[in-house]
């Protein structure tokens, strides 16, 4: 097992390289000059010659890159043009905000979408299967951000239940969470329905009902911990498209996180910002993706020896 | 040179690599009325693109302040905007620009993503882990973040818009031909076209290809409603298709203000993408388990 993480974690450097490579790319996709670009198209040569030289865009690529990496290595993700902060100091109030809008979606995601889809298939083929999968393919066929609005229309403007944005209060936790957990869930509930049916067609499921195991037992000793192992796989999947949906979800509910701070950067034409913002999505993913993998080969490993 | 006999015995692994294979996909197909209904609406929605917009009354983009925000009448089914303009129209004429940013952008995945797949799964050694390394740091990136760095960079039109979900779009494709490809080359016949003198460009064409065809076709399909959704995710966040553009999500985004008041402005966009999304995703579930009973749930 332990031979197994150093070598999954060995695996992950030449991916980092690259992710670190695509990133420092991304200023040099701009279409033409990327200095004046940052500083706007009345701003004066001197303003953007300034920029071109704090971000050192004079340099021969390599260099740029070598020192991009340097500084990287030190903590550094280089300057805001905006506002002239450091950019880590500018997302490290952002990213713990992110970070539990996508953890709590990712529990809700879990806790729904499995007790959907175990529902699903123990009463395969009745009302309440048919019901959860069309409700499941309309979840994940809805943009999360027209489901936010949609959400912020009844619940906070028309029934005042709760407030329509920011981020503090439990309440206003509920709306952002339920729109960026709903299509995750959907996709879980689909594939443990599935898992789970495949699981108890088997031979030692037979074998359980037989023996005279209680079904109840039969269903959640024995199906589901076999049924959950190809979920843990889209458990992974889904952490990206939810760390990714934050950008629309914190946009729609106005919440202070690092995806809003992404588009405002955007918008501001903020490059070093979207790049730093965009690495540490990345780097976390590639955390995320680690841990699932390791999970997973766990979870092989119990079912290998039992 | 190495024209294969015909009427050689060399079974095809796959059903669908034959027309009595289709046929026999379509006859399962057909057994599925989820994915018949998500076939028959595409079908509606692509007449719709081509014909709807010589249907309409209204101008999709001419602003009219006298005609503001109306609720959906029977004039103006769906309202209109906070430009006046009829949402009914502006759905209709988004219809196109949907499917077009739909279809040409999973084309352009595939375009790379299946090429990178077969070299990957069918020369193997270096070249596989050369091509799936970098296919891993693509896949590093989570979710749509990739497509949104893209479009920050590239500037937001609906051109970059497809270019950026295309490269969403290839892990996708480069995993599944890798895989398939790898199975089919295994098989006895490609070893025995291999011995006819086949070169790796004919086998690859002629003989991997078209044994591998229906394992995209299935995640074209299913690519195509995800497409959908992040294309119109882009334009709601500004960095599509951009005003006075009738795309939905843009739509979206613009009628947000007004939504309060004005529910309809910001209903019925959302509700074009979820019945396009939708039909993509009936028909490709049904596209899946016509190809391939056996993972039916």
């Amino acid at each position: 097992m332990l031979q197994f993480i150093v070598r999954r974690l060995l695996q992950t450097i030449p991916v980092v390289i690259g992710v670190t490579m695509l990133v420092f790319s991304l200023m040099h996709l701009i279409p033409g000059d990327p200095a004046r670009i940052m500083a706007g198209e009345a701003a004066p040569h001197a303003q953007v010659e300034a920029i071109r030289e704090r971000l050192g865009l004079n340099d021969p690529l390599h260099v740029q890159y070598g020192r991009y990496m340097s500084n990287l290595l030190q903590g550094d993700l280089g300057q805001s043009v905006r506002s002239s902060r450091a950019v880590v100091d500018e997302i490290k109030p952002r990213i713990g905000i992110t970070m539990r809008l996508a953890v709590y979606s990712m529990f809700l995601s879990v806790v729904f979408g499995l007790v959907a889809g175990v529902i699903s298939a123990v009463r395969r083929y009745s009302l309440i299967d048919s019901f959860i999968m069309v409700a499941a393919l309309f979840s994940f066929s809805m943009p999360n951000f027209w489901l936010g609005l949609m959400l912020i229309k009844y619940f906070s403007i028309d029934l005042a239940l709760l407030p329509p944005s920011g981020w503090g209060t439990w309440q206003q936790a509920i709306l952002p969470v339920v729109t960026l957990g709903t299509a995750g869930a959907a996709i879980i509930a689909r594939m443990t329905r599935s898992s789970m049916l495949d699981v108890i067609n088997q031979d030692y499921i037979r074998t359980a009902r037989a023996k005279g195991v209680k079904e109840r037992y039969v269903i959640y000793k024995h199906a589901l911990k076999n049924a959950l192992i190809p979920v843990v796989t889209v458990i992974g999947i889904e952490m990206g498209m939810l760390l990714s949906g934050t950008v629309l979800a914190e946009t729609v509910f106005a919440v202070n996180g690092m995806g809003r701070l992404a588009i405002d950067s955007i918008r501001a034409r903020d490059f070093p910002l979207v790049q730093g913002i965009v690495l540490i999505f990345a780097l976390i993913f590639v955390f995320v993706n680690l841990l699932v993998d390791i999970s997973y080969r766990y979870l092989n490993k119990r079912i290998e020896l039992n | 040179m190495s024209e294969m006999p015909s009427g050689l015995p060399v079974e095809s692994p796959r059903a669908a690599s034959t027309a009595a294979g289709w046929r026999i996909i379509y006859k399962r197909l057909k057994k599925n009325r989820a994915a018949i209904i998500g076939g028959y609406l595409i079908l509606i929605f692509i007449l719709i693109a081509i014909f709807g917009p010589f249907f309409t009354t209204y101008d999709p983009v001419r602003v009219d302040y006298s005609l503001k925000l109306l609720p959906p009448s029977s004039e103006h089914w769906f309202g209109t905007d906070h430009n006046g303009r009829d949402v009914f129209t502006r759905i209709i004429h988004g219809m196109s620009i949907t499917l077009y940013i739909g279809f040409l952008s999973v084309f352009v995945g595939m375009l790379v993503g299946v090429p990178l797949g077969i070299f990957a799964g069918y020369y193997g050694k270096y070249l596989d882990t050369i091509i799936m390394r970098f296919i891993d740091i693509l896949l590093a990136f989570p979710g749509i973040l990739l497509a949104i760095a893209l479009v920050s960079v590239l500037g937001g039109s609906i051109n970059n818009v497809i270019l950026a979900v295309g490269v969403f779009s290839v892990p996708g494709f480069a995993r599944i031909v890798r895989g398939s490809t790898m199975a089919v080359s295994k098989l006895e016949y490609i070893d025995a076209v291999r011995a006819l003198g086949a070169s790796d460009f004919r086998i690859i064409f002629l003989h991997i290809l078209p044994n591998i065809i229906s394992p995209i076709i299935v995640q074209a399909t299913i690519r195509i409603a995800i497409a959908i959704l992040i294309a119109s995710g882009l334009s709601f966040l500004g960095l599509g298709a951009q005003p006075p553009t009738p795309e939905w999500g843009a739509m979206l985004s613009q009628g947000r203000s007004y939504m309060f008041d004005h529910p309809h402005v910001a209903l019925f966009p959302g509700l074009a993408i979820v019945t396009v999304v939708l039909a993509f995703n009936l028909f490709g579930d049904g596209l899946r388990d016509a190809f391939d009973p056996k993972t039916k749930a």
